[in-house]
């Protein structure tokens, strides 16, 4: 039997991992990474609720597929910028790309 | 320790590996394979909460669409790949610091807590949890306008993400 807080240990520990990625990694496309193993770790503890809870309420499981859609919406547009930028600036180096840095 | 803790720690201990993999690997590529790696291991995580359902579309949206396109963007952008550059900014000790406190916090945070220790119920027999899921994602008892919000962000931002990608100088799909 799995104790629930292992899940959430788990959980923290995978979204510690994304937000460093996000704050560290100079490639934008890396930093959109960084970003995916966050929403994967709020997937987690969505689900480790729902299990650990009343599986009769589905809240938990629907909130984690609006987190799928919405995770997809963001990586669709992300990518899209980072394209967009790349194009016109040729570059996808965060620091480098300044044009509205005062 | 029974054989599903067993699973469990192993199943763990790849996604984190895998995840710390994803975030330090110099060449974007295997990062981003190291993504599909980590993401199946949730996708694992997922079967062992008896989310049948998430765990199938966690491999196939996940893997199959959001991590492709990574892969995609990653080609598309490929100058940047240069390995010979440091792939993390000269600020990265504040991002590692930044994570470990958070970390901490959140550990101290679920140390304070008392249904922590919780354990888990069984299944009842006949609950069928896929289809309670398409129940509820339909009926208007339950979470059909989130539903068709979340379906709605879906279309904008895809719309918005072929124009905004699209390249005026290669075509005139804007005239």
């Amino acid at each position: 039997m799995i104790p629930l807080s292992w899940y959430l240990i788990l959980s923290a520990a995978l979204f510690s991992v994304g937000l460093f990625g996000v704050l560290s990694r100079r490639n934008a496309v890396a930093i959109l990474l960084g970003i995916e193993l966050m929403l994967n770790s709020v997937n987690i503890n969505l689900v480790a609720f729902w299990r650990y809870g009343n599986v009769m309420h589905m809240a938990g499981q629907v909130f984690a597929i609006i987190v799928f859609a919405v995770a997809a919406a963001e990586v669709s547009v992300g990518l899209a910028l980072v394209i967009s930028v790349y194009r016109r600036r040729n570059t996808v180096i965060a620091d480098e790309i300044d044009l509205m840095k005062w | 320790m029974t054989g599903e803790q067993i699973t469990f720690l192993v199943v763990a201990l790849a996604t984190l590996g895998s995840a710390l993999m994803v975030v330090t690997t110099r060449n974007l590529i295997h990062a981003a394979l190291w993504l599909i790696a980590t993401l199946f291991s949730v996708a694992v995580i997922f079967a062992l909460l008896s989310a049948s359902f998430l765990a199938v579309v966690q491999v196939v949206v996940y893997i199959g669409a959001i991590a492709i396109l990574f892969i995609f963007a990653v080609m598309l952008t490929r100058k940047d790949m240069r390995d010979q550059t440091p792939q993390l900014n000269k600020n990265w000790w504040v991002g590692a610091l930044l994570a470990v406190l958070t970390f901490g916090g959140l550990y101290a945070l679920l140390q304070g807590w008392s249904g922590l220790s919780r354990t888990v119920a069984d299944i009842p027999s006949g609950f069928d949890a896929v289809a309670e899921l398409g129940t509820e994602l339909t009926s208007f008892t339950g979470y059909v306008l989130p539903f068709e919000v979340a379906s709605v962000l879906l279309v904008a931002a895809l719309v918005g993400a072929v124009y905004v990608a699209f390249n005026p100088r290669s075509g005139d799909i804007r005239k």
